[in-house]
């Protein structure tokens, strides 16, 4: 993976001594709370409801063992002993003290980590494929790309004070594993019809209170272009995006009111202004930076083992169905590990496991890490024959749930339990449906399921593209959940449809679960998935699961 | 004729900590909801929340919140107070940990 270099170092290690004064500046009363509440955030420093909150970046969710064993000690020494990872790559401690801030800052950058653009009004953390580099349907790596992305956006002076966040989300695969269509600027690899590759650009996706699905602006934009092309989106949108309104200060609002057309004609204007200014030192430090995301040297080994143990243990062969994806190289596996064991708070990891799961990295997975946005963390790289070994260290841990987009792999936003902006909890929703099917045994028979929950209308937990979309609400002072179905975060992206009234927090359960009956009693049979199911019937038969017959024609 | 005041009780973050506190009427922060000074005239109040407002080097965020009197002293009326004033209900973190969480019926 790509290594600081000694700009790199030398800018975080500023940042964090820059930080450091503000921190005792504000601690001394030289800053006021107005003055230091916009420095703290540029620096991924939120005050959430208990505590401050930390938001550290994991670039494209690609992380090393030695950072993650960082992390480790952070949550040991500064936290609570655990962290959360978060829909958008990142790692977020729940409970820092502020005076301890500038050390945290520190040890991640003796690990060349940050948590800089995490926060405030420019491009985020650029998300991209878990699956990145791994997948056997991946046209190309798409981190390098999101790399110069990094690069490029990072402190880039122009992009400092956008009208409002902007988040790009990349992927190599024409399979959209990285929900680009629900991006700023979501990039999606494709061939042309010379079979050279390079990305269909969608602009003014979003989700949050108006969910929108990015429309394609470029159906083909040759690789070699991506740096002037995406600055070209940011420059038309720095300059249309309103300023004056927060809830339409979003890249897919300017869509909106000036149209498809009209944006795409501006931005291939810009983008012709821009292009010429490049001069090809981008492609230089592409190539650089290329060089740094070389595959593993993959070990050409017998995978008997894995056969023997696969016939042999129920238990490893539920997992192995699971959680084990297709590999582009012969006798290996991508394995993701799940952060959704039964009952548990999705995406924490204690410091325990975080130092097993480096371990295991160096041991049987090519030293490789990644974060996924569904909350899972990913050993790309590992020989089939090492699986069994694998699966077995995983399981003294906790960390061998086999249950990989399935019921349980819940998204789920922090809620109420530690968020600021939140109207209701979210955690126990999804650990409450979790355990429940736990009991009905049910999540294997229904098979592959997403369900997605957010604690407030900004969406962090993606509920919009959830075949079951969970929101929770605050009506009259009760928390209240809302129910959307069909939506879809892939390639055949959509926003799932609202069902009806909402549901009281204890009727949540028993609402999903109805959910699922129904579609085991109508599906064709076990190949017809759920999505596939509201598809083919409508929602009709699923509001009457909701509300009971005779709500279809109320609803 | 105006609409009845709801009671209040000022809260805000602690500036170091960062953990949810009460103003007292002797002028301390508590961690304590019970503790709180609870609040029943609109014009008491917006003083308070001046005098909470100006302690910049202890708390952040200060603002009011409905209360209620209770038997052992004022109690949340809101969940999200109620959240604030036990800590996460994933994990016994925070007040419910650290003992400081006053004896509130379950709502």
């Amino acid at each position: 993976m790509y290594d600081y270099t000694d700009f790199d170092e030398s800018f975080v290690r500023a940042r964090v001594a820059q930080f450091t004064q503000q921190v005792e500046r504000r601690l001394d009363g030289s800053l006021t709370e107005e003055e230091f509440r916009p420095l703290r955030l540029m620096n991924g420093l939120y005050l959430q409801l208990h505590a401050y909150m930390l938001r550290v970046a994991i670039p494209y969710g690609t992380i090393n063992p030695r950072q993650m064993r960082q992390l480790a000690m952070i949550a040991q020494t500064y936290d609570k002993g655990y962290g959360h990872f978060t829909t958008r790559q990142n790692i977020q401690f729940n409970w820092p003290k502020l005076p301890d801030v500038p050390a945290i800052l520190s040890a991640l950058a003796d690990v060349g980590m940050h948590a800089i653009q995490t926060s405030g009004n420019t491009v985020r953390n650029v998300t991209a494929d878990h699956f990145a580099g791994a997948a056997a349907d991946e046209i190309e790596d798409p981190r390098p790309y999101a790399e110069l992305l990094r690069q490029w956006s990072t402190d880039h002076p122009e992009f400092q004070f956008l009208p409002r966040k902007f988040k790009i989300a990349i992927t190599g695969s024409p399979h959209d594993r990285a929900v680009t269509r629900a991006h700023d600027i979501g990039l999606r690899m494709v061939r042309n019809a010379a079979g050279e590759p390079g990305f269909e650009v969608l602009v003014g996706g979003g989700l949050g209170r108006t969910p929108i699905i990015g429309a394609v602006v470029r159906d083909f934009l040759p690789v070699a272009d991506l740096l002037p092309y995406v600055e070209a989106v940011l420059s038309v949108y720095n300059t249309l995006g309103r300023r004056d309104n927060k809830y339409k200060a979003r890249i897919k609002i300017t869509l909106q009111e000036t149209g498809k057309e009209e944006l795409s004609r501006m931005i291939e204007a810009r983008f012709a202004e821009m292009r010429p200014l490049f001069g090809g030192a981008d492609q230089r430090l592409l190539e650089d930076i290329r060089a740094a995301f070389a595959p593993p040297a993959f070990r050409n080994a017998p995978d008997g083992a894995f056969d023997d143990f696969y016939k042999a243990d129920p238990v490893f062969r539920a997992w192995a169905d699971t959680n084990l994806a297709a590999h582009r190289a012969p006798g290996y596996a991508i394995v993701t590990i799940s952060l959704k064991a039964h009952g548990q708070t999705p995406g924490d990891a204690t410091a325990e496991q975080m130092r097993l799961i480096a371990d295991l990295a160096e041991r049987y997975g090519h030293s490789e890490i990644r974060i996924s946005h569904e909350q899972n963390v990913i050993l790309p790289h590992v020989h089939k024959s090492d699986l069994p070994a694998l699966h077995a260290a995983l399981s003294q841990a906790g960390l061998a749930t086999a249950n990989i987009g399935l019921v349980s792999d819940i998204i789920a936003c922090p809620g109420m339990d530690y968020c600021a902006l939140a109207t209701a909890r979210s955690i126990p929703v999804a650990q409450e449906i979790a355990t429940r099917f736990q009991e009905l045994d049910l999540e294997h028979e229904i098979g592959p399921l997403k369900i997605k929950i957010s604690g407030c209308i900004n969406a962090c937990g993606h509920h919009h593209v959830g075949h079951i979309g969970i929101l929770g609400l605050d009506r009259a002072g009760v928390e209240n959940y809302q129910i959307t179905l069909g939506g879809d975060g892939t390639e055949t992206a959509a926003i799932g449809e609202k069902m009806g009234p909402g549901f009281a927090y204890d009727q949540v359960v028993p609402a999903v679960e109805r959910l699922l009956r129904t579609y085991l009693d109508l599906r064709t049979d076990a190949g017809e998935t759920f999505l596939a199911a509201t598809r083919r019937l409508g929602l009709g038969p699923f509001k009457t699961a909701l509300y009971g017959e005779g709500a279809r024609d109320a609803a | 004729m105006s609409r009845r005041f709801s009671p209040k009780v000022v809260t805000a973050n602690r500036l170091r900590e960062g953990d949810v506190v009460y103003l007292t009427a002797d002028d301390r922060w508590s961690p304590l909801h019970t503790e709180a000074e609870l609040i029943e005239d609109e014009a008491h109040a917006q003083l308070r929340l001046l005098h909470a407002a100006a302690q910049k080097l202890q708390v952040v965020g200060a603002y009011l919140a409905d209360a209620r009197p209770g038997p052992n002293g004022p109690e949340p009326t809101h969940f999200r107070e109620e959240f604030r004033s036990r800590g996460p209900s994933n994990y016994a973190h925070g007040k419910q940990a650290d003992g400081k969480q006053a004896e509130l019926p379950n709502v």
